[in-house]
């Protein structure tokens, strides 16, 4: 399975970088954009074909590595 | 005294605490490879300056990970004393030594200069040569400074004194124009609970010595060695 993992700094947090891209897209025209926020996007093939126990492991890997969860939120997908 | 420097592939200030270990203070200096699992015969550890593993994914994330690490660990809670400095703090926080993470300076900017830092409390094994209050002058190099945590811990850290350095300007003014990175409460260092296991940003090892004009940085080596001596027990380290 492959799993698609997106990880970005929680609601609340200072995303300098998000804030920085949000001001560029303000001087380029797009007064529509707002909350600007820069996460990570990993993809990883997980060899297991049971989806719960994909899930378990995905969890596991977000928790003890791919996200710092004092700082940050993760979402993922399998398919 | 033995100190002991891990070198992770990245680091680059290894040599710098080395040099201020060894050549200028006169102690022995073992550097230790990361894929290191037992210390032993160690009074102290510096997880030195750099970018360990080319800060993929977080500053430090991968480098917690190191064989090396759960040795650290070991002795650091044995009360062994470790000193991270600024990529090395990092590594601290990730490996869950100190509490907190660090996100990106409030600027985007690698933000390499002197700065001013306050000691805010002289009486750790780190600062016992310094006087509270004092401001030191150390240089600064990261771009990944930003010292984050909830307010809960934060709480915790200012109520038990384990704040060690805050950003000041030059008389000692903690003041929002003096925090070069965004850090929350204008934290530099922290200390752990137990008082064995110092973070900071700053770069001590950068100016310890008369020739490069500046030996601020000198006194938290001094605190160490003094601390060290007053010890009744040597330390063993692991294995």
């Amino acid at each position: 399975m492959k799993a698609k993992v997106h990880v970005t700094l929680k609601q609340g947090i200072l995303d300098p970088q998000g804030k920085a891209i949000e001001h560029a897209l303000d001087s380029l025209g797009f007064k529509n954009a707002a909350n600007v926020r820069v996460g990570k996007y990993m993809e990883l093939d997980v060899n297991e074909t049971d989806k719960a126990k994909a899930e378990a492991q995905i969890r596991q890997m977000c928790e003890k590595l791919l996200a710092n969860t004092i700082i940050e939120e993760y979402r993922y997908e399998l398919v | 005294m033995k100190v002991g420097v891990l070198v992770f592939p990245g680091s680059n200030c290894d040599h710098d605490c080395q040099h201020v270990f060894g050549d200028v203070l006169g102690q022995s200096v073992e550097m230790i490879w990361h894929k290191e699992t037992l210390l032993s015969g160690l009074d102290a550890i510096v997880i030195p300056g750099g970018f360990s593993y080319g800060d993929y994914l977080r500053t430090g994330a991968i480098a917690r990970f190191s064989p090396v690490m759960g040795a650290v660990k070991e002795f650091a809670s044995n009360g062994g004393l470790v000193l991270g400095i600024c990529n090395g703090f990092q590594i601290l926080l990730e490996a869950g030594l100190l509490p907190g993470a660090m996100l990106r300076n409030r600027s985007l900017h690698f933000v390499c200069k002197d700065v001013y830092v306050r000691v805010e409390n002289a009486a750790t094994p780190f600062t016992g040569s310094c006087t509270p209050g004092q401001v030191l002058k150390i240089p600064i190099a990261h771009a990944e400074g930003n010292y984050y945590t909830d307010p809960v811990t934060l709480a915790g850290l200012q109520a038990n004194a384990q704040v060690i350095f805050r950003y000041c300007t030059p008389d000692g003014r903690v003041a929002a124009e003096a925090n070069p990175n965004g850090s929350i409460d204008n934290i530099a260092g922290i200390l752990n609970a137990e008082g064995n296991v110092l973070g900071m940003m700053p770069h001590p090892e950068r100016c310890a010595e008369e020739r490069l004009g500046n030996e601020d940085g000198r006194l938290v080596f001094m605190s160490m060695l003094d601390s060290l001596k007053k010890r009744p027990l040597k330390m063993v380290g692991t294995g």
